[in-house]
């Protein structure tokens, strides 16, 4: 396993270089005016040279102070039903159509009611229940109704889902149910997606998106970036996500999974990471932009660290859904350190 | 580390703590906490564990390495796939022969 450690050095510089012409567009449309960078240029953004690093990184921090503040949000994440998806997302050790070592578990509710309340005890303001399917049927519709009645009989903590592709009425009892938030992601530009999924589309999954957003959910709309597309496909699906206009964007980094067509692409490069991370919040100045799957591995410590200072202002605590994550601790105690607060409830629903 | 313990000596993935209650004892996959014996397969890979008490092959290296940011999917004792639950805090990993593991 290779650790990209280099990318802590992206921002070790004592002294920022002079003057790039795309970052002092964005200080004026971005920081001044609140307009995200167009896909060309965000294609500026994404080739910077690596002296140009810091200035990106401090660029895209003061616009999320500004246009978000300086709270960050904290999550936890479970999955409710692993593996066994009919879907062929290449990236996914959950597929069910490939030779992974995950097996199909469930997990029971007390188990997923004491998730939410460990979750909650480090600050988190939202729990997202996922399940690896296409969409949801009846019976995991009903669990995940019975799920969040059970968690909000016993934790105060907002409640967001993420069960794939719905229909008009699961979105309606999903609204009313309280589900505070769907995720749903676009995960890469439409121009790649086919060399990605095939087993449903680009447009299905903006149908989604589309309908929880006119139910009054918020949306989460994420990307993982590092599968093999171009920095031209990276903007253009900052764009994709900046013209859906998400509540949040879970940044995901690929953290090749074995046994899936993506087990053998390379960690993606640190200083990379870090572009793509200023480069989405140039795009989305007032956008919750959280740190999602893949960063230890991608950027490390020292790299997540250079993130938070870079316009991440969100981040999934502790494990994912197959993999494990940074200790709890080690992320809140990092927040303390750089003094930025973490968000704290608002149940609006 | 978060996880399973690699063992003191040879990177193969071992439990850190003895099989829950839920477990059987008296079966292979009950390990000490550090040691190499009784682990037949790699948690990770869940080929044969190659390394004995010596040194593991570099493929178990970095095994080893994964194990530290992800659950165990093998049993150490039999290679059987087991069902894995992740939560925001913790994992467990359940053999259906030879019961749950815990980090």
């Amino acid at each position: 396993m290779t650790i990209q450690a280099d990318a802590s050095e992206a921002t070790s510089h004592a002294t920022i270089p002079a003057i790039f012409p795309i970052l002092e567009t964005a200080r004026q449309q971005v920081l001044e005016d609140g307009i995200g960078l167009t896909q060309e240029q965000l294609e500026e953004v994404l080739r910077l040279p690596d002296e140009a690093l810091p200035a990106a990184l401090q660029l895209a921090h003061e616009v999320r102070v500004r246009h978000c503040g300086e709270d960050v949000e904290v999550e936890g994440i479970i999955s409710i039903k692993t593996g066994g998806c009919p879907e062929d997302c290449h990236f996914c050790s959950q597929s069910g159509l490939f030779d992974s070592p995950v097996r199909g578990v469930w997990l029971d509710i007390p188990e997923l009611v004491k998730a939410a309340k460990e979750t909650a005890a480090t600050g988190a303001t939202e729990f997202c229940i996922v399940a690896a399917v296409r969409g949801p049927d009846i019976k995991l519709m009903n669990q995940i109704k019975f799920a969040i009645d059970r968690i909000n009989e016993a934790v105060d903590i907002n409640i967001a889902c993420s069960l794939g592709m719905l229909t008009q009425r699961q979105v309606d009892q999903l609204a009313e149910w309280g589900v505070h938030r769907y995720n749903h992601n676009l995960e890469t530009a439409r121009s790649y997606f086919p060399e990605v999924v095939t087993t449903h589309s680009y447009e299905e999954r903006l149908e989604t998106c589309n309908m929880v957003k006119a139910a009054g959910m918020e949306l989460c709309c994420g990307a993982l970036i590092g599968m093999g597309e171009t920095l031209e496909q990276r903007a253009e699906l900052a764009a994709q996500l900046a013209a859906l206009e998400p509540h949040e964007v879970p940044l995901n980094f690929l953290n090749p999974r074995p046994g899936t067509p993506l087990e053998n692409q390379g960690i993606m490069d640190g200083k990379d990471a870090l572009r793509a991370i200023a480069a989405f919040r140039l795009a989305m100045p007032r956008t919750v932009l959280r740190y999602a799957g893949g960063r230890e591995l991608t950027l490390g410590d020292l790299g997540t660290r250079n993130g938070l200072l870079g316009g991440i202002n969100a981040v999934i605590v502790g494990n994912y859904l197959t993999t494990l994550g940074r200790p709890a601790t080690a992320d809140l105690n990092l927040l303390v350190e750089l003094n930025m607060p973490i968000k704290e409830l608002q149940k609006t629903l | 580390m978060t996880g399973v313990s690699t063992g003191s000596t040879s990177g193969v993935p071992i439990p850190n703590r003895p099989l829950t209650s839920q477990a059987r004892p008296g079966n292979p996959a009950v390990v000490a906490p550090g040691s190499t014996s009784g682990a037949a397969y790699c948690g990770h890979c869940g080929e044969p564990y190659d390394g004995g008490d010596g040194p593991p092959s570099s493929a178990h290296r970095e095994c080893g390495a994964r194990l530290a940011m992800e659950p165990p999917r093998y049993c150490a004792a039999c290679r059987r796939r087991m069902k894995v639950q992740v939560t925001p805090l913790g994992w467990s990993a359940e053999c259906s022969r030879h019961g749950v593991l815990v980090p």
